[in-house]
């Protein structure tokens, strides 16, 4: 096989990890891993390098669309990344000191764990209830766009939700993924935001959590131009298109089929890194 | 409700104008970094013609690890210095962002969230320019 030929062939794999990753909500970075591992056999060094710098570029193109239509909360993104960004830091530290096979067996368990996520449809609708002492002195309460005009909604739990968020930071560096799933959790369970603006302001915070990470895998030497540039390119392509897919067509079923099928890889990566082929 | 826009300080005292400028520059920095690494993926293709192997971990030279190696590399029109060089960009591009927000949230007199963009902003740099 020459360069071109492989360099297609991961390019178009990645356009269709980037595809269902948007498509599911689960994110390029969680499907492209083990499409590059499992399928393609790249050591999960590699796969976690090239990844994390495809959420980057994910998150950044999509976040521009998000933040104009006015659902993301920037001061709630912008405190907690406090937390993403130091346990990036420690995630990414974290793997000198991990076997393969344990990283892959983490990986496998939060890849289940998403596509189970990503099957709740979210309540868009939660009893408010009333201020919080913290989230009104870190000026957090907001309002969100709904069919009734501006909605106005109050945050809470700001300390639950931040030890999540330090362990969604840890997932990235560690895996190579933006933890979206985490992230939503931490918004929408434990600090009771609407569903859509803890959709809409964890893919605002997953480029900057994916960035701390990334520092640290490049002068590690996980980032290789010759795998990256057709997995950045191809899962960019992908999760454009997906996007666009989502807002259109009824997806439902697909959605359901491409969440079996992820699982479905996600039990192989933890089996073969029960087995240490990984 | 029309408003007028501008780069003025004054337009970076409402969330809306400044929510605005973020996504320009997110998106910006993206497109940017994309057609850098595809410059440079067209380089490295055309001249090496065999793929390296991705099965064992060896990690990459040293002259793609660290900002002066792979301007240096980039500089010299290697294809993967020039897409490294993309991807830099491309993780600089949230940076940027973040210090962006810490201008925001000055020109907004908002202290405690100064405060916190620095923090963020201070552990990023450190991840990419951190000696280890």
């Amino acid at each position: 096989m020459n360069s071109l030929e492989f360099t297609t062939l991961i390019f178009a794999g990645s356009l269709f990890a980037g595809f269902l990753g948007a498509l599911t909500g689960l994110g390029g970075g969680v499907v492209v891993i083990p499409l590059l591992t499992v399928i393609f056999g790249v050591d999960i060094h590699y796969a976690m390098g090239a990844a994390l710098v495809s959420v980057i570029a994910t998150s950044s193109g999509a976040a521009a669309a998000y933040v104009r239509e006015g659902y993301s909360n920037i001061r709630v993104g912008m405190f907690l990344e406090m937390a993403t960004t130091a346990g990036a830091l420690v995630g990414a530290t974290l793997v000198l000191y991990l076997h393969t096979s344990v990283i892959a067996i983490i990986f496998g368990l939060v890849l289940v764990y998403s596509a189970l996520v990503s099957f709740h449809e979210g309540s868009s609708l939660k009893p408010d209830q009333g201020p919080d002492r913290i989230a009104t002195w870190l000026h957090m309460d907001s309002t969100y766009p709904t069919s009734n005009g501006l909605v106005s909604y109050h945050v809470r739990g700001v300390p639950m939700g931040f030890l999540l968020m330090v362990g969604a930071g840890v997932l990235s560096g560690l895996l190579g993924i933006g933890s979206g799933a985490v992230k939503v959790l931490a918004m929408d369970k434990a600090m009771k935001l609407p569903f859509k603006v803890s959709t809409t302001t964890s893919n605002f915070m997953i480029g900057v959590t994916a960035a701390a990470g990334a520092g640290i895998y490049l002068s590690r030497g996980y980032i290789d131009p010759g795998l990256v540039m057709p997995v950045m390119l191809g899962v960019l392509a992908g999760s454009l298109t997906g996007a666009r897919e989502l807002a259109g067509a009824k997806v439902r079923v697909l959605r359901i089929v491409f969440a079996v099928v992820i699982g479905a890889l996600a039990i192989e990566m933890i089996y073969s890194g029960l087995r240490g082929k990984i | 409700m029309p408003q007028v826009k501008s780069m003025s300080s004054e337009s970076l005292r409402t969330d809306q104008n400044m929510d605005e400028l973020m996504g320009l520059l997110l998106r910006s920095g993206v497109i940017l970094a994309a057609c850098i690494v595809l410059v440079g993926g067209t380089i490295y293709l055309a001249r090496h013609p065999r793929p390296s192997d991705f099965r064992v971990f060896q990690g990459v030279t040293e002259n793609l690890r660290t900002i002066p190696g792979i301007f240096g590399e980039a500089t010299a029109g290697h294809g993967r210095g020039l897409i490294q060089l993309g991807l830099l960009v491309l993780i600089a591009t949230p940076i940027s962002r973040v210090a962006f927000s810490v201008l925001a949230f000055f020109y907004q007199r908002d202290w405690k969230y100064v405060v916190f963009t620095l923090i963020v902003l201070g552990l990023l740099l450190y991840s990419l320019l951190g000696r280890r």
